[in-house]
């Protein structure tokens, strides 16, 4: 610990701060700005061309912004610190949602604070990889098996709370943060395979006494979406129609009939790439993939200048999670992965994943306006 | 936690985390791949399967009802009109569950478990994407419901469509007839590609016997739906054509006055254009209300009208079959003169009764305890005073086959030609009639009876007014028929293939022997010719109902009203030149020169003192046009 800050403290010598002064990493700014405008230039026809969508999802956005470019001006070395508490209060939250929830929909994710409503999930969202790289950014890589099962038990409690509301797709997301640390962090190649052939074993098991019936239903569903027309398959066939019928160039901005027309649902939410692919093609779809995956990677190279341990395993983790909610919503609308509710980030309406995200970049931004060690990488 | 932390090399750390982060972004890479070869595949390999399943969604083909044609009566009046009306439909495919949406629906506008019935039955055959009726005739109020609840209401529709409707109400209703919703044994023998986008079909009546006319040509729109069935725009479009209007010969007026002359009876009246054979008016009382059965009947309205003893539903003029009584004396006699059964001069005794030889029991006539009509009783006084025995005698002599054969020819005992559906034939007896119906040889008694109109015989009201109409012209063997006109395009009248070719002075005696039935001091019908600007030729008949022993004397108030004697009546007019001729019955009516006369007369009046004026207003071109589109509502 000491001989690191004396490194950190030798290598800043001479100062290499002119563009940290205000903890923003223009090139992340821009990414995301690109990303925001096309998210709200596809919400705009996803939404019946309504502005109203618009301007909540903008004021989101600005939300978002403005909590990122705070969040920010926190030196990383806060983040680890006070990890402990941050989970601590989200794991608090959540069994508060257990208790006082408010239901929705059928399922008891929000507390009411009065003013807002908070759904603490998306706190854990942040809070678990944070804890867990605290965790094992003070443990030798890679990790031994009980530093692999404490990781285990600080990702495993909120993702089980979260299950139970249910949220299947925030729980998995959760989960994947908090085990993208432990991978990063060095875990054994056994334990990888092991882990592998041990949910191919476990999922027999979930099948029969954790996934409810509406989850299975999911499942079956997305082998055979013509079983159940009109009702659960009634999704994923409109979905997949809207891609389909996009084809190369799609049917132009809000001319998609499968969205104007309402057959797909929840179209300005988790169905949104279909509106994409639906009116801009296949080269909407991988224009949209060519800037997930520029800022996936940005960030990435980011973890990598990262100047600890935590801020790498969390910049990291940050990224890696983006991606996958990225892949999981574009898998399940195009009928590869079953329909959880995992929204389409920063394009699909919908405060608090938005909120979620930009505080996730915000800690990025932090890590990247450190100040660098010369020579450190490499 | 010191120790762990004092041994951490971040140099490893760095590059353990390093590999790590290569191998994410070879996992990325791959991943990505995968997504994006899912959605090459749907985009560009299978991109035509989706468009067609994109636009099978959005578009559909939707037939658009013709406009049912119009009926007018011979003045252009309005007969049967379009009206809209407004349906509560299910789209089943839009619906995602049903029963729950018409839980809501009930809730909402209280849907009765009939029409639930009726619903589910037709969802059954329904496509999915097409709308399936709920609910009919939707009030102004149960609209504003549904439009306020529309957004609850997914898979629900109200559409609008031209329902049938009879302004003229009861005027008509059994010659007009009524169009229904067509039932399951009319779908198996419908072509269903006529009847796409229609309900309704012609049940009885002109409704009936014109359906193909009237129905028109089934037109098609392409349109694109949003996800609950609401119309977006119409892609294409291929019109409907209307069904053709009719005017037919009825003449509301009198048709009118008819109808007020029989009020209050049960009885028919048929009036005929001894000219053309064009039905002037057609009446059957009791009538009813037939814009009851467009939309569905209450099944307590349904049975009233089934139950009512004087039976409303039954079209006597076309089917009802009674005995035609002396209202055939004027035929049979000429029959007898033309065939030289007897002549002109012939006359015979009449004592109040006859006796056929070898037979007991005598033939009474109706004066029977006044002696009869006494001596020298010739064929025009037979008529004028309606002498039975003048006609038992002459009956035997001309005999079965020549009275059947020759009747035949005025229209008794088989199908008029009537262009409407249903029509009865009456019997007009004969030796080989009775051999396949009774299993019987015929005998002079049957002849006896039937030469009074009596005994087997049975006549609709329409064959009476063809056999006056077929007289007034001298053997014109008009065919009656409602329809005068289709679009405008007269329709030439009809007329049976065996004429009858009579001599002039038979017709001329005849005429003036009905003439005199109506104008003489002794004629049967001389208690209506007071008045009269024009010569009226009339018979009138009695009809029994029960059969009275040969001692005992008819007295209506010994018998329950519903078995007195039928009245009847036969008559033309002018004599001089027939216009206009009609067969009529007052059922119970006891008499035809009290009950049944005085009605021809008031229908008579009414059309000769109008019927100058007709040609004026006998316009078809002011037919009313209706768009053929539908009308559109959410």
């Amino acid at each position: 610990m000491y001989k690191y800050d004396f490194v950190r403290q030798l290598d800043t010598k001479g100062g290499d701060r002119r563009q940290n002064v205000l903890h923003i990493d223009f090139t992340l700014l821009i990414i995301l700005l690109v990303l925001c405008m096309t998210g709200l230039f596809v919400l705009y026809s996803a939404s019946e061309q309504s502005m109203y969508y618009v301007k909540r999802q903008a004021t989101f956005m600005l939300t978002g912004f403005t909590g990122m470019l705070i969040v920010a001006q926190f030196p990383v070395r806060f983040w680890e610190r006070f990890a402990g508490l941050f989970y601590g209060s989200a794991l608090l939250a959540l069994i508060a949602v257990l208790f006082f929830g408010v239901e929705a929909k059928g399922a008891t994710r929000w507390l009411n604070l009065g003013f807002a409503r908070f759904q603490p999930s998306e706190l854990a969202k942040i809070a678990v990889p944070m804890m867990v790289s605290a965790y094992l950014s003070r443990r030798l890589i890679p990790p031994k098996l009980k530093h692999v099962g404490g990781a285990l038990l600080i990702i495993g409690i909120p993702a089980l709370l979260i299950i139970r509301q249910p949220d299947l797709g925030t729980s998995i997301l959760v989960f994947t943060s908090g085990f993208f640390v432990l991978f990063l962090a060095g875990l054994r190649k056994r334990y990888l395979v092991g882990a592998f052939f041990g949910s191919l074993a476990a999922a027999p098991l979930l099948w029969l006494y954790v996934m409810r019936d509406y989850q299975k239903q999911r499942v079956l569903t997305l082998l055979s979406p013509e079983d159940d027309k009109f009702g659960a398959g009634w999704n994923i066939i409109q979905s997949t129609t809207a891609i389909g019928s996009g084809g190369l160039s799609g049917k132009g901005w809000t001319e998609g009939t499968q969205s104007q027309l309402n057959f797909l649902p929840e179209s300005h939410t988790d169905f949104i790439i279909a509106v994409l692919a639906e009116e801009f093609g296949l080269l909407g779809v991988i224009s949209l993939c060519t800037i997930y995956l520029l800022l996936v990677g940005y960030c990435m190279i980011i973890a990598i200048g990262a100047q600890s341990q935590f801020a790498r395993l969390m910049a990291g983790s940050i990224s890696l999670t983006f991606f996958i909610y990225m892949f999981v919503n574009m898998s399940m609308v195009s009928g590869l992965l079953p329909v959880v509710g995992v929204p389409l980030p920063l394009v699909s309406y919908g405060g608090s994943a938005i909120v979620t995200l930009f505080f996730g970049f915000g800690i990025l931004m932090a890590i990247s306006s450190e100040p660098k060690r010369i020579g450190s990488w490499r | 936690m010191m120790r762990e932390n004092a041994i951490s090399d971040p140099q490893q750390e760095q590059r353990v985390f390093s590999m790590r982060v290569m191998l994410s972004v070879f996992i990325l890479l791959g991943l990505t791949s995968i997504i994006l070869f899912r959605y090459f595949d749907l985009q560009i390999n299978r991109h035509l399967d989706y468009v067609t399943n994109s636009n099978k969604n959005r578009i559909h083909i939707r037939s658009v009802a013709p406009t049912r044609g119009l009926i007018f009566d011979r003045h252009g009046q309005l007969l049967a009109d379009n009206r809209p009306a407004f349906t509560l439909n299910i789209i089943p495919e839009r619906a995602k569950h049903t029963d729950q949406l018409i839980a809501q629906l009930d809730s909402l506008l209280s849907i009765s478990d009939k029409d639930i019935a009726r619903f589910e039955k037709r969802a059954k055959r329904s496509k999915g994407f097409a709308p399936v009726p709920l609910k009919y005739n939707l009030t102004e109020q149960e609209r504003a419901i549904l439009a306020v609840n529309s957004h609850l209401l997914t898979g629900t529709e109200v559409s609008a469509q031209l329902m049938r409707f009879y302004p003229q109400r009861e005027l008509l209703t059994h010659t007009l007839g009524y169009v229904g919703r067509i039932n399951d044994r009319e779908i198996k023998n419908i072509d269903p590609e006529s009847y796409r986008g229609t309900d309704f079909i012609g049940k009885i009546g002109l409704e009936k016997y014109y359906e193909e006319a009237l129905l028109g040509k089934v037109g098609t729109e392409q349109v694109e739906t949003d996800a609950r069935g609401r119309v977006m725009r119409i892609i294409s479009k291929k019109d409907p054509i209307s069904g053709s209007h009719l005017t037919i010969h009825i003449d509301s007026q009198l048709q009118g006055v008819a109808l007020d002359a029989l009020k209050g009876e049960r009885g028919a009246l048929v009036a005929i254009d001894v000219k053309t054979g064009g039905i002037l008016s057609m009446v059957s009382t009791p009538s009813y209300d037939p814009n009851l059965f467009t939309s569905g009947i209450s099944q307590k309205q349904y049975d009233g009208l089934l139950n009512s003893p004087d039976r409303p539903l039954f079209n006597r003029a076309l089917r009802g079959q009674y005995p035609p009584g002396s209202t055939v004396k004027p035929l049979f006699g000429l029959i007898g003169l033309q065939h030289k059964i007897f002549d002109i001069d012939y006359s015979i005794y009449d004592p109040g009764y006859f006796f056929m030889e070898g037979i007991k029991r005598p033939w009474r006539d109706h004066n029977a305890d006044q002696g009869g009509h006494g001596h020298g009783v010739d064929l025009a006084e037979a008529i004028i005073e309606s002498c039975d025995v003048f006609f038992y005698t002459t009956g035997i002599k001309a005999g079965i086959d020549l009275l059947s054969e020759q009747s035949a020819l005025f229209g008794l005992g088989d199908i008029t030609g009537i262009d409407l559906p249903g029509e009865k034939r009456g019997i007009m007896p004969s030796r080989e009639w009775k051999k396949a119906n009774r299993q019987q040889n015929w005998f002079d008694g049957d002849t006896i009876n039937m030469s009074i109109g009596q005994g087997f015989m049975l006549t609709t009201p329409l064959q009476l007014a063809v056999m006056s109409a077929r007289i007034a012209s001298r053997g014109k063997a008009v065919v009656p028929k409602l329809l005068k006109s289709i679009d405008g395009e007269e329709i030439a009248p009809e007329f049976a293939p065996n004429p009858i070719e009579y001599d002039d002075k038979y017709w001329d005696y005849i005429h003036q022997s009905m003439v005199d039935v109506v104008h003489s001091n002794k004629g049967t019908g001389r208690g209506i010719s007071k008045g009269l600007s024009y010569k009226l030729a009339g018979k009138t008949g009695t009809a029994q109902v029960i059969s009275i022993h040969e001692k005992e004397k008819y007295d209506s108030s010994k018998i329950d009203k519903n078995k007195w004697d039928h009245a009847l009546f036969v008559a033309f007019a002018p004599a001089d030149n027939p216009q206009i001729a009609l067969g009529l019955i007052v059922e119970n009516g006891e008499h035809g020169s009290r009950t049944a006369a005085p009605i021809a007369r008031k229908v008579i009046d009414s059309y000769l003192s109008n019927s100058y004026q007709e040609s004026r207003h006998n316009d078809a071109s002011k037919l009313t046009q209706y768009s053929p589109t539908p009308i559109e509502d959410d």
